[in-house]
């Protein structure tokens, strides 16, 4: 039966490519990392420096000379409001269609709504803007914090849904049969039993969406307009911490864009600490990337 | 027969409200974005698909949506184009390179992660501020210099641009395209890998051949999954690409995309029509999302089901 | 017995800090069917990716001691693993084809990676190695279709004629029959047997029946050793350790 020799230079080319191939690997991995070391590095020396009680304290204002002095205090109150309330909306929906989609997965409303969901999820953030902008911003006539709020939670929405979805699915069967088995109602044994065994991953989600919700600027930018001032009532154009960023950022002015580094700066930690908070709650995976599968 | 208890009902009812509260939210989405373009199309039809509109009422100069989805396209493949073989190459080192180091595929895992938890108006600050001057002197300016001749390099580097647009989303893209690539290749089963090994391949060769094949429809979905953020991005793009409409070869020069148009203009839109027309954009925009997350799902729940081999 | 193609000088293997094998040694003739046999969890499976090099590819694992093929010891530092692994080919119990490719690129696949392309040569490499599988048969007129359609026999002959085709001098089996049904099983007991004219098989089976059946030596492993060792009739007729004896009569199994 014939051979087929191997040839030597078959063999060392293919070694090369190999080594070659190892190398070029590394070196992307590399190219991943050194852009978020940079970022954070960057944002940490440009805006820790701007950072002070005053800062975080005090309304914008200029000086008589037109120099802006002040600091970030709206923004953040502006933001922080925000949240909450958007939190106030969206946990119940989202918690609430994420149990339906657990513990009813046959009804057709379910593999709807899902399927739905996840649509939402991925969707690009400006055109959440706009439908804000059209049903709340145009209706009352004003830019509102409101309308900023309810345009956070509707990005929110998919996100707590999901996660909520995926830990209260993965609570086995047997716990439900065993609770109900016992005698206890279901809606008890879904309230009382599941909820809690999931409950680190209802969290996580709620964790993960917050964090989403407070760095979003550009549903913000069509419907809180922005302000120098505090709110007063909910019915306003409001300052928030991301928008204010941008802003300044692309004001031209650098006392404005020293300011929009150290807004930054706070985001970012804000952020960080959100996220790799719930790493370690759950061992899962960061952010938006599990909400969008 | 046992009366169900009113407690369950309800949940159920409470719950399934939530769920049609969802379908109801993406559908007036739909409805209002139809609805709020309705004026633009009654009034240009399609010419403000196909083209440029002058309203002479408004004395508005109307820039129709070519110029925008030029960019959109632009800007999304040149992240493509950057980030594609970065995410696979560090989905790749993280699953077949570090085989058995839990820990350090961990930490580096949770590290390229991070990439997606920096908001995009932080990614538009730093690109704006150090990226893009640092494209501008020692990427743009040298291709432009030496390379000018070709079409593509030919625009005055300012940094500003699309070049430095799609190198940004690059980056925002790297996370979501590794991160499923990862899951996707973690579920190729040991055994092809011992398949081709054991017919004498080097590890490369058991990768390219035996590994991304069997997952190239989860990779291809990974891809149009990062796309879809790539085309969605708005804060990061506005602060870097210029803002000036322009359908132009020359990567360095400045230019928009659907969604960086309306996070600039909409809330100076100097008429209902004018916001008409940029609502007619965020249509295109909805339905490109909704295309390329559907595209996306499918591949990814191929995949997933396994459309290989069963005994 | 004929030649030593294959001499293991006190294997010691495993993972991490469980040892799996405690030092085998054994001599392959060349030409032959060795049949491997014993309980679950005595070392067979180990044994036989040692001889390959597949087993360090898992994560924590490790090896001690010496494999030599023909002369030279296969895990001499010096050694390459990519050229042993052409030389020693393996069929793994659960049939692995490669679901991307057709038949006819399966078959070839090993080829290719070593620089073959000549179409000649590949076209006729192909159809040898599918007959010495007791596949050409079936599968002539469809060799470029996806292999997807083929029965769990079938794609284990054709993992069979995948192996075959880069001519390796040694081919190791692990339970090759164990996922496949009675007459699945026999064709590809008597493709083995037809194999051994022209190499060296190693095969793992927890089936005793099915090594007394196919091989012509045969080791009987426990807990990480050897018990007995000796040609195929010996050894079931008349064997020499009490513990060969009780795994036979089906004592423990």
């Amino acid at each position: 039966m014939p051979k087929i020799n191997p040839n030597h230079a078959t063999a060392r080319r293919r070694k090369a490519v190999d080594k070659l191939m190892t190398s070029l690997i590394v070196v992307a991995t590399v190219l991943a990392i050194v852009p978020l070391v940079l970022i954070i590095a960057d944002v940490a020396s440009k805006g820790i420096p701007v950072i002070s009680l005053s800062f975080l304290t005090s309304l914008p204002g200029w000086s008589a000379a037109g120099v802006p002095t002040g600091g970030i205090a709206n923004a953040l109150f502006g933001s922080f409001i925000m949240i909450v309330i958007a939190f106030l909306i969206s946990v119940p929906i989202g918690v609430g269609a994420g149990i339906f989609f657990s513990e009813w997965p046959e009804s057709r409303l379910s593999t709807i709504s899902s399927f739905t969901n996840d649509v939402l999820a991925g969707f690009p953030s400006i055109v959440i803007g706009i439908f804000v902008y059209i049903v709340i911003v145009l209706s009352t006539g004003t830019f509102s914090a409101l309308a900023g709020a309810v345009a956070l939670s509707i990005i929110m929405i998919p996100i707590i849904a999901r996660s909520t979805e995926e830990s209260l699915k993965i609570v086995p069967v047997t716990l439900r049969e065993a609770s109900m088995a016992l005698g206890v109602s279901r809606w008890r044994t879904v309230l009382k039993v599941v909820i809690s065994t999931g409950r680190s991953g209802l969290a996580t989600g709620i964790l993960l969406a917050v964090a989403r919700a407070l760095g979003e600027t550009a549903p913000l930018l069509l419907t809180v307009q922005g302000s120098n001032l505090f709110p007063t009532s909910l019915f306003q154009p409001t300052a928030a911490l991301p928008l204010l960023i941008f802003n300044y950022g692309m004001s031209g002015d650098p006392t404005l864009e020293a300011q929009a580094w150290g807004a930054a700066f706070i985001l970012i930690i804000v952020m960080l600490a959100l996220n790799l908070s719930t790493r370690f709650l759950l061992g899962r995976r960061l952010g938006e990337v599990r909400a969008e599968i | 027969m046992p009366k169900v208890p009113k407690g369950d009902l309800t949940l159920k009812a409470a719950a399934a409200t939530a769920a049609i509260l969802i379908i109801g939210l993406l559908g007036s989405l739909a409805v209002e974005l139809f609805l709020g373009s309705t004026p633009s199309i009654n009034k240009f039809g399609l010419s403000l698909i196909l083209g440029k509109t002058w309203d002479p009422l408004d004395n508005v100069y109307l820039y129709g949506a070519p110029p925008f989805v030029y960019g959109t396209i632009l800007t999304s493949a040149i992240a493509l184009l950057i980030g594609l073989p970065i995410s696979l190459g560090v989905a790749i080192f993280l699953t077949e390179k570090l085989k058995g180091k839990k820990t350090i595929a961990y930490v580096l895992g949770t590290v390229i992660e991070l990439l997606a938890v920096v908001p995009s108006v932080i990614y538009g600050l730093w690109g704006l501020f150090i990226l893009g001057p640092f494209l501008r002197d020692y990427v743009e300016a040298p291709l432009h210099r030496y390379l000018g001749f070709i079409p593509i390099f030919r625009g005055t580097p300012l940094g500003s641009d699309f070049f430095t647009a799609g190198v940004i989303l690059a980056i925002m893209i790297i996370p979501t395209i590794s991160a499923v690539s990862r899951d996707i290749l973690n579920a190729v089963p040991n055994s092809q890998r011992e398949a081709m090994y054991s017919l004498g391949g080097t590890d490369w060769e058991v990768i390219q051949k035996s590994v991304l094949p069997y997952a190239r429809s989860g990779i291809f979905g990974a891809t149009i999954l990062g796309l879809g953020r790539a085309v969605g991005e708005t804060m990061a793009v506005t602060m870097v690409i210029g803002n000036m409409p322009n359908i132009t070869a020359s990567l360095f020069s400045p230019g928009y995309t659907l969604s960086s148009v309306i996070a600039n203009v909409f809330t100076e839109a100097p008429s209902a029509l004018y916001r008409s027309a940029l609502i007619e954009l965020g249509l295109i925009l909805f339905f490109v999302a909704l295309i390329i997350n559907l595209l996306a799902r499918l591949l990814l729940w191929r995949m997933t089901r396994g459309s290989h081999f069963r005994i | 017995m004929g030649t030593t193609k294959i001499e293991i000088k006190d294997l010691k293997a495993g993972f991490g800090g469980l040892s799996v094998l405690n030092g085998i040694s054994l001599q392959i003739s060349e030409k032959s069917i060795t049949a491997i046999m014993g309980p679950s969890g005595c070392g067979k499976t180990t044994l036989i990716r040692c001889l390959n090099r597949i087993h360090e590819l898992t994560p924590r694992a490790w090896v001690k001691g010496e494999v030599v093929l023909d002369g030279a010891n296969i895990y001499d530092p010096e050694a390459d693993p990519v050229a042993i692994r052409r030389r020693i080919g393996m069929v793994f119990q659960k049939p692995n084809p490669f679901p991307t490719m057709s038949i006819y690129d399966n078959v070839v696949a090993g080829l290719r990676l070593n620089g073959v392309r000549d179409r000649k040569i590949l076209d006729s490499v192909a159809e040898r190695s599918l007959r010495m599988a007791f596949l050409w048969d079936e599968v002539k007129n469809d060799i470029k279709k996806s292999g997807a359609a083929l029965s769990g026999g079938q794609q284990q002959r054709l993992c069979i004629a995948r192996a075959l085709a880069v001519e390796p001098e040694v081919i190791l089996m692990d339970e090759p029959c164990s996922a496949l049904d009675p007459v699945a099983t026999a064709k590809i007991e008597e493709s083995i047997m037809s194999l051994k004219q022209d190499y060296t098989i190693v095969i793992v089976t927890h089936n005793m029946q099915q090594a007394a059946r196919v091989s012509d030596l045969t080791a009987f492993m426990y807990l990480g050793e050897i018990v007995e060792f000796g040609d195929t009739t010996s050894v079931f007729e008349t064997p020499k350790s009490e513990l060969t004896e009780k795994y036979l009569t089906g004592k423990f199994g």
